[in-house]
């Protein structure tokens, strides 16, 4: 603000005009005060209509998001979850899919860092005890479905393995594998037409699991009948169990009885219960 | 006299006020997954609730959900921060926000100021040493969840970033306990935004914020 010279009185400009005219304190502060004031009101006005903006357009933005997630929570359930967040599971396997080589391994380790194999469920274990009794089938092959024995899938060079075995649930254990690699089985017995995907299930057909076929191939996939050094005991799936290291535990199905190729993507117990199908690591 | 003053740009006060439900959400939906295998432990004390308290929060049993729920929060999560940083780099935002070597001497004196213990206020910049510190602080940890997150979704892909965390497990560590950070982070930064008042609060969301100035 400036300051105005002050119109001098009336009464002096009849008599002697003073060189300075006399400054009116009072008239200037009060002048400042009224322009203040009058500042004030302006910027409570506008900070009035600011606030209203903000907060209106905050609240509608924060109603939109309650909205959607509502609606995206309400969508019809779909293998266990509402159907966009199956949809986004989906999208998310395609880019880890796309991402995906058969090249990168898990880590090996030396075996002083072998831990107990830990049991966490016996779905599919409960017929078939008989170890001499069990055979894997194996479907969606050139030529015909084929039956093996333990021997026959010895019989293909072993591998040894140790890797971490990593529980969908967070835990994790590290344990050495012995058994014939997939890739060395789907070599011997090929699909009969270009298949994506191998379906597995035990041998009382009461577990299962959908694999794809680039998963299957990986070369720490294997078909094992050992486990830390030791054949398979009964709860760990003897006499043969998947050890896929680069899947989630659930995909490491005990005592597989059936090995089918195939074009669907096949069914997966847990994937029915909201879990991902994919589970790739 | 009375004066707006510009605080906050319209578009840190958007990515601030998203991230919040989206961090929520995220926080939410990991606790399910940690859930199914509550392992860690603070002051010798199991971080584990008794499952009644899990059950009365509806959030035992949901390991899938929660992964479905944290998987597809991700990818908004992450675009946002990075959305954030990308800004506060092009529009130089990022010198208030990023501390210096005075920073550290000042964050001190903050603290102290705010326990009581410093007659000194803070001097009055948009940031002090001790807001620069966490607010820096807040986004490498932000960058921490997401490499760590990878390095747990994806372990094999991505076995190399594993390593770099300690592993599997280590990795798993580290992303739990930078979440815990998150709500230590959160407890301190809505004490603080209550101490500084509604006028701070409201820039926030308007982005002026009333400044009383000596008339001229």
């Amino acid at each position: 603000m400036t300051e105005e010279t002050p119109v001098p009185p009336e009464s002096e400009a009849a008599g002697e005009v003073p060189l300075i005219a006399e400054v009116d304190e009072e008239a200037i502060a009060a002048a400042c005060a009224a322009a203040a004031a009058e500042n004030d009101r302006a910027v409570d006005a506008e900070l009035r209509r600011a606030t209203r903006r903000g907060f209106l357009t905050m609240g509608a933005a924060a109603a939109v998001g309650a909205g959607a997630w509502a609606f995206l929570r309400s969508r019809p359930l779909v293998s266990g979850l509402p159907k966009p967040f199956q949809s986004a599971l989906g999208v998310t396997d395609r880019v880890a899919m796309s991402y995906f080589k058969p090249t990168r391994l898990n880590p090996e380790y030396p075996p002083s860092r072998v831990t107990r194999a830990r049991v966490n469920g016996g779905l599919g274990l409960s017929a078939n005890n008989d170890p001499a009794a069990w055979r894997l089938t194996l479907q969606g092959v050139r030529g015909g479905a084929r039956v093996l024995t333990l021997d026959e899938i010895k019989s293909f060079p072993r591998r040894t393995m140790i890797t971490e075995f990593r529980c969908i649930e967070g835990w994790s254990t590290i344990n050495q594998w012995a058994g014939t690699r997939m890739s060395d089985i789907v070599a011997a017995f090929p699909p009969e037409q270009e298949s994506r995907y191998v379906a597995m299930e035990t041998s009382d057909r009461g577990y299962y699991v959908g694999l794809d076929m680039e998963s299957v191939l990986h070369p720490q996939t294997l078909l094992a009948y050992e486990l830390n050094g030791a054949p398979l005991t009964w709860q760990h799936g003897a006499p043969l169990r998947l050890a896929i290291p680069v899947k989630y535990g659930v995909k490491n199905i005990k005592r597989v009885g059936v090995i089918r190729y195939t074009n669907v993507r096949p069914a997966d117990f847990w994937a029915e219960q909201g879990y991902d199908w994919y589970l790739g690591l | 006299m009375k004066r707006l003053e510009r605080k906050h740009p319209l578009a840190i006060r958007w990515f601030h006020w998203i991230n919040f439900p989206l961090l929520a959400l995220m926080i939410w939906s990991g606790a399910m997954i940690y859930w199914a295998s509550a392992v860690y432990r603070l002051f010798g004390l199991p971080l584990n609730p008794p499952q009644k308290v899990w059950q009365k929060l509806h959030m035992a049993y949901r390991l899938a959900d929660g992964m479905s729920i944290h998987f597809f929060i991700m990818w908004f999560f992450a675009v946002n921060g990075v959305l954030y940083v990308l800004y506060t780099v092009f529009t130089g935002e990022w010198r208030y926000l990023v501390p210096n070597r005075r920073s550290f001497i000042e964050a001190i004196q903050v603290t102290l100021h705010d326990l009581h213990l410093r007659k000194e206020a803070p001097p009055p910049r948009k940031f002090n040493g001790a807001q620069q510190i966490a607010y820096t602080a807040i986004i490498v940890m932000g960058l921490g969840s997401l490499l760590t997150g990878l390095a747990i979704y994806k372990p094999v892909q991505f076995a190399w970033l594993g390593t770099l965390f300690g592993g599997y497990q280590g990795a798993r560590f580290v992303h739990f306990w930078l979440t815990a950070g998150y709500v230590a982070f959160f407890v301190v930064h809505v004490g603080q935004v209550v101490r500084a008042g509604w006028n701070n609060f409201r820039a926030m969301v308007i982005g002026y914020e009333l400044h009383e100035v000596p008339n001229d």
